[in-house]
């Protein structure tokens, strides 16, 4: 779904969503469309055709960006990744002999339905990340940005070549590696203290606690799947029994295949509300931990320049270069710790909002599949027990 | 006036600590505590009869049981009774004497049995209870429960076995459909007896307590089997005589090898020809259930499985919501993860319960019958084999009537009255085999209809038990996360 912003300063209103997409062999191409009254776009209504990789780039930019350093990057969306589903799809293709016709189209429907679940989870998460940005007062107006919305042709970022692969491969290296070394140096300022410890403990145990609910809700859909099987089985048996039991378990079987729905059903509204929400928070950590490394980092750019600037002045030599350069970290390092403590008050904010939306919206689905469970369970049992 | 006499039996568990040298022998015993009194007839209202749909009794069923337990209450006395019982061939008997252990645990409480009264005599509804497996301190006095006309008697696993294999070879070879008993595992055993305390040794004798007592309940609510003296001497005497030769397959594995050797005379002889199409019938119909009963095992087999992981991983959630909640900075959000963690954490054991509930209602429902199947698979091949005796009498009788005739014209007075002495011996063997084809066919017949009954009956009565299981836990799962909810909602 589209967010609405407005820019108060200028009035003008900047509205993103992905209206459309569609789903090939081996990629998904997102329909972009912006709705816009900023005056650098030709138009004020226009929709662009995006695929992953020109996600990727646009929010590489950003990171790149030595402007944006004092802020929280919106995490980049994850890769589209129906490799799972495209290959039960394939193994129930070749054991199509060995079921009957029934539990094959049965099968296949609920093939289909989770690879429509995966489709719709990540087209949301494209749309997210474009709504971050057109939300954030600075963000939205970056060049690439508006190139990646309005430019109609091919962007051409795909397939980095071997060079550029390697490169980001080391600069993560020694960002981690930096990572460890300022973690250690104690910040003056009691907010970013805080902050740098809450962050790193946070971020391990929203990792932690998002493996954790991936896996409990894959249990779940297991179960589901095998009531799925106990229903068929079930109906199977009433239609050949030739007792009383006949009709008893063909009405059993109708209701496993109900419940087994609602299992389905369970599963994956955790999986929305509650995997996803960890996951989310996991990028976006993430980014703000990368925030606060950016700024420690400009620090001991600026402690280095004042280093520098001691040692000029002491020889009498370079002192006006050393003391342009350390004006300019200082500068720097200023501008970031401003945006950076906006930023993260912005991201707590954000944080125990989202939170609490979807623990809310959980606990009612729980509580809606729940009742609607035991309502079929009862009505079933009042049918069964009055007939015996 | 009729009487109605209540039987109450009460299987515990003992386990016995042994010496390292006795390993090797099964030494996990189990108590069965039997409860005969005399109730006259008027106080049958009590009854909680499971059997309310309309009259039993089933009118092929011509033996009329006598009420073997009227007698039985004068008998029983405060010290264990020694029954007159007839003893089935075996082995001569060898006690093994059994080292006390050291703790001291008391049983459970017996559930109560009721009997019905019906047209034509007394019929035994008999409901056993087993109580949780305790492993059990002093031995013997301590434990039995020496009440007015009840006793205790102990047994171990390998007894349910030796009781099975001599049923076996009583019944089925004339058409008795006897209920196999529960498999052995050497892997579980000894886990057990090295007295590993831990969960899934508590499982598996959990798992054997409650499969012991299903077969039981099967063997003796069996009207025939209920008579045999080797049922009663199991369920009467003090010390059984201990089955020196423990067999080298469980019940289960013996008639598996006794249907491979009748398959494989199938294949051998020619086919029968069916004169009653009942039988085909009924022969394909437990065909397919059979096919579609394990299918359907598999199915709850692999459900209880996931159950189960289901409840570990919530259970790790759970402990990682509760660090998530922990590191949260900010106040309302941190209780609400620590709220969620601790209803995660009230859910995994639900799913526990679930699962377990999922096995022994409905998974052991279903290992049981596909078990069951083998038997009654087993007793139609009796039959065959029955008719396929029945014929080759004939057949010889036949070829000795033409040996016979031809020695009418040769001078051979001696061949002739030999000749003559075997025909007189073969027709009475071959009426002898058309007798047994027809008692094994009419027997058969009782059989499944009783089999079909009980089927029908286990089936309804235990789904419906497992269905309301699913609905508790629906129902505990709609207080949990009502409670939750307002506590979500608390986040400012």
């Amino acid at each position: 779904s589209a967010v609405l912003n407005v820019d108060l300063q200028t009035d003008a209103m900047l509205q993103v969503d992905i209206s459309d997409a569609l789903s090939e062999r081996d990629k998904v191409k997102f329909t972009v469309h912006t709705k816009s009254t900023l005056p650098n776009f030709k138009q004020n209504e226009f929709s662009v055709v995006r695929q992953h990789e020109e996600f990727i780039w646009l929010h590489d930019s950003f990171v790149e960006n030595e402007e944006y350093a004092g802020y929280i990057i919106p995490p980049a969306p994850p890769r589209p990744d129906f490799d799972a589903s495209r290959e039960k799809l394939q193994k129930l293709g070749e054991g199509e002999g060995s079921m009957t016709k029934e539990e094959f189209t049965k099968m296949k429907q609920e093939l289909e339905a989770e690879y429509l679940a995966i489709f719709k989870k990540t087209v949301a998460m494209h749309e997210v990340f474009l709504c971050r940005v057109a939300a954030h007062p600075v963000l939205r107006k970056d060049l690439n940005f508006h190139v990646f919305l309005e430019y109609n042709q091919d962007l051409s970022v795909r397939g980095k070549n071997k060079k550029e692969k390697l490169e980001d491969f080391f600069k993560n290296v020694v960002k981690s590696a930096d990572g460890v070394l300022v973690a250690g140096v104690k910040d003056v300022d009691d907010f970013f203290e805080h902050e740098k410890t809450f962050l790193l403990e946070y971020h391990n145990r929203v990792k932690d606690a998002s493996a954790k609910s991936d896996r409990m809700i894959r249990s779940h859909k297991n179960a589901a799947d095998d009531i799925n099987r106990i229903a068929s089985s079930l109906y199977t048996l009433g239609t050949q029994d030739s007792t009383d039991l006949c009709k008893f378990f063909l009405k059993v079987s109708e209701l496993f295949e109900k419940t087994r729905k609602i299992e389905a059903r369970i599963a994956a509204d955790e999986d929305l509300k509650l995997a996803d929400l960890l996951k989310y928070y996991l990028r976006e950590s993430q980014a703000a931990k990368d925030l606060l490394y950016r700024r420690s980092r400009a620090l001991v750019d600026y402690e280095n320049a004042n280093k520098a600037l001691d040692k000029a002045r002491a020889k009498n030599r370079d002192v006006l270069q050393a003391e342009t350069s350390q004006q300019l970290c200082c500068h720097k390092f200023e501008k970031i710790s401003e945006s950076a403590k906006q930023e993260l008050i912005d991201f707590k904010t954000r944080r125990v909002a989202a939170f609490r939306k979807n623990l809310v919206e959980l606990a009612e689905l729980e509580l809606k599949h729940a009742k609607g469970n035991l309502q079929l369970l009862q009505g079933c049992l009042g049918i069964l027990k009055g007939n015996t | 006036m009729s009487l109605c006499t209540e039987l109450v039996l009460d299987i515990t568990y003992h386990q016995v600590k042994a010496p390292l040298f006795l390993v090797a022998q099964d030494l996990t015993l189990f108590c069965i505590c039997v409860n005969v009194q005399s109730q006259p007839a008027s106080l049958a209202a009590e009854d909680i009869s499971t059997n309310s749909n309309g009259p039993k009794q089933d009118s092929l069923f011509d033996d009329d049981p006598e009420d073997l337990f009227a007698e039985a209450t004068e008998e029983v006395s405060l010290d264990s009774p020694e029954r007159d019982v007839l003893l089935s061939d075996g082995p001569s008997p060898a006690i093994t004497p059994i080292t006390p252990p050291t703790s001291v645990i008391t049983p459970r409480i017996v559930s109560c049995v009721f009997i019905e009264e019906e047209e034509g005599g007394d019929s035994f509804d008999i409901h056993i209870s087993v109580s949780d497996p305790e492993k059990v301190g002093e031995y013997m006095t301590s434990m039995s429960l020496f009440k007015r006309s009840e006793f205790a008697v102990k047994r171990r696993f390998s007894d349910f076995l030796g009781l099975h294999s001599k049923l076996a070879s009583k019944y089925l070879h004339i058409g008795y459909i006897v209920p196999p008993a529960p498999e052995k595992s050497i892997v579980g055993m000894t886990k057990v007896k090295v007295g590993k305390e831990d969960q899934s040794s508590n499982e598996f004798v959990e798992k054997r307590r409650s499969a012991l007592e299903r077969y039981l309940m099967r063997t003796v609510k069996h009207p025939i089997l209920l008579k045999d003296p080797d049922v009663l001497q199991f369920l009467e005497s003090s010390e059984l005589p201990r089955a020196v030769s423990t067999q080298a397959l469980s019940s289960a594995g013996l008639l598996r090898m006794v249907n491979k050797a009748a398959d494989a005379v199938n294949k051998m002889t020619i086919k029968m020809n069916e004169s009653d199409a009942w039988f085909e019938e009924k022969q394909q119909h437990f065909e397919n259930l059979d096919v579609q009963l394990r299918k359907l095992h598999t199915s709850v087999e692999s459900l209880v499985c996931h159950r189960k992981e289901l409840s570990v991983n919530t259970a790790q959630f759970a402990k990682s919501a509760a660090m998530l909640g922990n590191s949260e900075d900010h106040t309302a959000l941190s209780r609400a993860l620590s709220q969620l963690a601790e209803v995660e954490e009230k859910i995994d054991q639900l799913h526990q319960d679930q699962a377990n509930a999922d096995f022994y209602l409905f998974s052991e429902l279903l290992g049981d019958y596909v078990r069951l199947l083998t038997a009654v698979k087993g007793v139609f091949d009796h039959r065959m084999k029955t008719w396929q005796k029945w014929q080759d009498s004939q057949m010889l009788l036949q070829k000795k009537r033409e040996a016979e005739a031809k020695l009418q014209f040769t001078n051979k007075p001696d061949k002739l009255q030999q000749a003559k002495d075997e025909i007189k011996e073969l027709e009475g063997k071959v009426q002898q085999g058309e007798r047994d084809f027809e008692q094994i066919s009419k027997t058969i017949r009782k059989e499944v209809s009783r089999f079909e009954k009980e089927r029908v009956k286990d089936f309804k009565t235990i789904i419906i038990k497992y269905l309301e299981s699913l609905v508790q836990t629906q129902q505990q799962l709609i207080k949990y996360w009502e409670a939750f909810l307002p506590e979500a909602k608390a986040i400012s």
